[in-house]
């Protein structure tokens, strides 16, 4: 194995290419890009154990930006890359850059299972809802009756809400930004990177070619306040521009109350990410427009051991009880005979 | 019991010497004839034979008893000398109900021996059979000789006061049948009495039972008067050295294990199960202590998917599955052609297309193999010629995919993963040395710098510092490896990653002709017919035939002297179990006309299929002159 090199301060400038950004002008990508690039060098690990690994898609492009290992795979396939290179190199810091067409389309059989295993990967999915690279067509989380290429008279099938797959795939680690938030996304970068497990973050991302303004509706200025719900662990469910607004409880649904008049944030929902039972984080992600605020930080952080260290542990517990495998012995193991050359 | 028999009691028959038997014990999938078959096998191995087996088994786990469609079957060849199949047809057929009977029977040699079970020999099963009247006293078998044994009775009243239920007492009745193949081939029963000891070690109550009922079906041979004749295959001459009987899928682990501690190379395997790979995965997952991971994946694309990604880490990368999960693999498999990066994908082949037929043996992916991916899409192949060939094969590949950097098919195939043959164990340091050094300087690194000899790139592995760099699936600029578009550069990469492969061929044994080296006919083959053109071969040589045999491990590139041994012969014949595939590489590749003998019947070639094909075109040629 190589050895490391004393770790240097790193900058945001250590992890650019010299690779020209080949993004549209005006793509949301470049701030998820900006972003990620001021993370990375903060999170104290050395450049050459960063891996980033995309599948195909706008987004995958990402890999080719980042100046540390990357793997720019095959459409929908980078969380089974990513499971067999964290399997074989627990050590390394795989980041996998994914949209979702890519994520949740094409390759949702391994987001599930690579969720369900606990692998430890950090999963950002662009979600500009559209496919971009393919010039736009409806993609798994396009709202219903959205017009496009492929579907002129609107599309028919309902989408896909991210984060509720995530939740129902038993992910212990869920959260959603949006681009232009640039604090936010990176704080929620931050988390990602402390958990141990399989991350998921939904980036809501503008494709302002296909698919502009899909989330101006809690981007813009004035909108923002009204429509935008930070969870923040400890804290009650209140938002709006005078924090007027909140999320209580009525039954097993989520409601919005104005508060005054006898109605303060005692009465709302006082946000736990750290619950087992992901019900919670689960109503949350349901909140949606145009009757709820969209819910924007960690929906779930929950701790349970990575796929990787549960396949470490049991080489190693098989490797006390039976040894340190000797080839030889092996392959003289079982029914053997020896045969003198002459007839018995 | 009557293991108490006195010895005076005993008949003293003295065994016939053959030189070789075929067996084939035949019964309902739940009858434990796979067990009985290869503890038959593994008795006759540590004897001292040379052998060659066949397993025979429905596709369904478990088909309706009783009927055609759930008969199991597993055959044994046994010889006094080396042998190379598992022998055409069988001398001996053990039927456990009417419905093996009536399939088996077939195959049967005349005046071959019949052993019924008559306990299942009844109405209701010769109406599940498809028998119109009991085939025992209708005179339909009397070109052979039955025997008929009460096995289920016997066994019944062997276990009588065992205290186990009946269903336990039953599932006993395969030992009985073992226990009177053993007598009548003169077989030692420790070895079975031991392997059932170790099998039942939880469960003593089971072992003792079925010890019994084996020397039961043993005894009962030695005191009645059924047989009146007994028979002895003495061992075979083979080359000294420690031997084991081994399945191919059992030697491919053991291969893959070997590759992964001669190169220092932590094997990785990702796998989805299918029919006939899967125990490729099994066999693999009992041995973490020797650094081996197991990742039993989503499906098939996760499963090559991930082993790609281990490759891309530094591991050795493994897949392996059968030609449906090769067909769902072929884009990721283009992903290692474009990122260069070694991979070992295995294809156990099965009948086809589609699901086909998953537990019956063919060779027909080669093609798929060879042109199965999108645009041109270089990638070496071998093939096994044998189960024990299988550890071979393994190692070879290996050597391939780490010297040039390249994705590897390797090719097995259901009749040489489930059939076995006794194998000379190697020493492990006569194994070859595949050693090998990962990219650690940064001055000067290229990701697509190439080796001037074998064009290989570097394998530059994250986590090493200065070496930070991207591979992916986009079209490579040739040195750098950063994205490139070039119509120019697209050319020259597709040439150079041709000739990477091409030049492999100066880097593997050149074909041997066995028998003549040039003349009137030689028989090509590939993969698992190697036993059965031997032996036709061999049979033809001896009727003084003028015919020669060669065998091709390499199928991409193809031995550097094939063509020049091509035109030393006059006609090339190919049997293959697919309607012509090496047939179509050999045509293109050396304009030689080529005899294809072909069968696609999930059943291996016979030996005298293949010599009857060789003096129809021998004799032809006669007349042609
Ligand atoms: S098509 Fe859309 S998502 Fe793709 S680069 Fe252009 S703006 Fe971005």
């Amino acid at each position: 194995m190589p050895t490391e090199t004393t770790l240097p301060t790193l900058t945001k400038k250590d992890f650019q290419t010299d690779q020209e950004v080949r993004w549209c002008p005006g793509c949301g990508d470049y701030a998820i890009l900006s972003a990620v690039q001021q993370v990375f060098p903060e999170l104290g690990i050395p450049r050459e154990k960063f891996v980033v690994v995309s599948g195909i898609g706008c987004s995958s492009r990402f890999p080719y930006y980042m100046n540390t290992f990357g793997f720019h795979s095959i459409h929908g396939r980078a969380p089974a890359v990513a499971t067999g290179l964290k399997l074989s190199r627990p050590e390394l810091e795989v980041w996998i850059a994914t949209g979702d067409g890519d994520a949740m389309s094409i390759g949702g059989n391994h987001l599930i299972h690579t969720l369900r295993r606990n692998v430890g990967v950090k999963i950002l999915m662009f979600n500009n809802r559209i496919y971009g690279l393919t010039k736009g067509q409806y993609s798994p989380t396009s709202e219903l009756g959205k017009k496009t290429k492929s579907t002129p008279a609107g599309s028919v099938d309902y989408p896909f809400n991210p984060l509720s797959l995530a939740l129902g795939a038993g992910a212990t680690f869920v959260a959603r930004s949006v681009d232009i938030f640039q604090a936010h996304l990176r704080d929620t970068l931050r988390r990602a990177a402390a958990h141990k497990g399989t991350a998921f973050v939904e980036i809501y991302q503008n494709c302002n070619i296909f698919n502009d303004k899909a989330f101006t509706y809690m981007t813009d200025k004035e909108a923002k306040d009204d429509n935008v719900l930070y969870l923040e662990h400890g804290k009650p469910l209140v938002y709006g521009k005078n924090k007027d607004k909140g999320i209580r409880m009525r039954g097993t649904e989520m409601e919005v109350v104005q508060l005054g008049d006898g109605v303060g944030p005692d009465d709302c929902v006082v946000w736990d990410e750290s619950l087992d039972n992901p019900a919670t984080a689960f109503l949350a992600a349901q909140l949606l427009p145009p009757h709820f605020p969209t819910a924007l930080g960690v929906f779930r952080q929950v701790t349970q051991p990575a796929y990787e260290e549960r396949v470490v542990e049991q080489m190693q517990q098989e490797t006390g009880r039976l040894g340190l495998g000797k080839l030889d012995a092996l392959l003289k193991a079982g029914d053997t005979w020896t045969v003198g050359g002459t007839r018995h | 019991m009557s293991t108490t028999v006195a010895e005076k009691e005993r008949r003293e028959i003295s065994p016939e010497k053959l030189d070789e038997v075929v067996i084939r014990f035949a019964g309902d999938s739940g009858d434990g004839m796979q067990l009985t078959g290869s503890q038959f096998t593994n008795t006759s191995a540590m004897f001292g034979n040379d052998l060659s087996t066949l397993p025979d088994f429905p596709a369904e786990i478990r088909a309706p008893a009783g009927t055609l469609p759930g008969v199991s079957a597993f055959q044994v060849r046994i010889a006094d000398y080396d042998i190379h199949t598992q022998g055409d047809a069988p001398d001996v057929l053990v039927a456990m109900n009417p419905a093996a009977l009536k399939k088996e029977l077939k195959d049967l040699k005349t005046n071959g021996i019949i052993i019924v079970n008559t306990d299942e020999f009844n109405a209701r099963n010769f109406a599940k059979a498809g028998y119109a009247s009991n085939p025992l006293e209708d005179h339909s078998l009397d070109k052979y000789r039955v025997f008929q044994a009460a096995v289920t009775t016997m066994t019944r009243r062997t276990l009588e006061g065992s205290g186990l239920e009946s269903k336990s007492v039953e599932r006993c009745k395969n030992m009985f049948a073992l226990g009177m193949c053993y007598w009548l081939f003169s077989r030692p029963m420790e070895n079975t009495i031991t392997f059932l000891q170790r099998q039942f070690a939880k469960k003593p109550l089971l072992a003792e039972a079925n010890i019994k009922v084996l020397k039961a079906g043993w005894n009962f041979c030695d005191i009645t008067e059924l047989f009146h004749d007994r028979y002895e295959i003495p061992a075979a001459t083979l080359e000294p050295g420690l031997y084991r009987n081994i399945t191919g899928n059992t030697a491919l682990a053991l291969g893959l294990i070997a590759a992964s501690r001669r190169s220092g190379l932590p094997l990785f395997l990702g796998a989805y199960p299918i029919t006939p790979a899967s125990e490729v995965l099994h066999e693999l997952s009992h041995f973490k202590n020797f650094g081996v991971t197991t990742f039993q994946a989503e499906d098939e694309i996760a499963a090559v998917c991930a082993a790609i990604g281990a490759s891309f880490g530094g591991a050795l990368g493994i897949t392996a599955s059968s030609g449906p999960g090769i067909a769902l693999k072929s884009e990721a498999m283009n992903l290692a052609v474009m990122t260069e990066l070694p991979l070992i994908v295995c294809d156990i082949q099965r009948g086809g297309p589609s699901t086909g037929l998953p537990t019956k043996t063919e060779q027909a992916d080669l093609l798929q193999v060879m042109f199965g991916r999108n645009s041109d899409s270089p990638m070496p192949i071998v093939a096994a010629a044998s189960p024990k060939d299988c550890f071979d094969i393994a190692l070879e590949a290996v050597r391939i995919a780490t010297k040039y950097m390249t994705p590897v098919t390797l090719l097995s195939d259901g009749y040489i993963a489930n059939g076995s043959e006794p194998w000379k164990l190697p020493e492990v340091e006569n194994l070859p040395d595949l050693r090998f050094e990962f990219r650690t300087d940064p001055v000067g690194f290229e990701a697509y710098a190439r080796d001037p000899e074998t064009l290989a790139r570097p394998w530059a592995i994250p986590g090493t510092p200065g070496l930070e760099h991207r591979i992916g699936g986009l079209e490579k600029e040739d040195v750098t490896g950063n994205v490139s578009y070039d119509p120019a550069n697209h050319e020259k990469m597709v040439h150079l990653r041709a000739e990477k492969v091409a030049r492999i061929a100066n880097d593997i044994p050149e074909l041997e002709v066995h028998g003549d080296a040039e003349g009137e006919l030689l028989v090509l083959g590939w993969g698992s017919t190697s036993g059965a053109i031997n032996g036709a071969v061999t049979d033809a040589r001896k009727q003084g035939l003028p015919v020669s045999r060669a065998h091709l491990r390499h199928l991409n590139p193809f031995p550097k002297n094939l063509g020049d041994v091509l035109a030393r012969f006059r006609h090339v014949l190919i049997p293959e179990m697919n309607l012509g595939q090496l047939a179509m590489l050999v045509r293109a590749r050396y304009l030689k006309d080529i005899i294809t003998l072909s069968k696609v019947q999930g059943q291996p070639f016979a030996r005298h299929e293949i010599l009857n094909k060789i003096q129809q075109i021998l004799e032809s040629n006669a007349h042609a002159n």
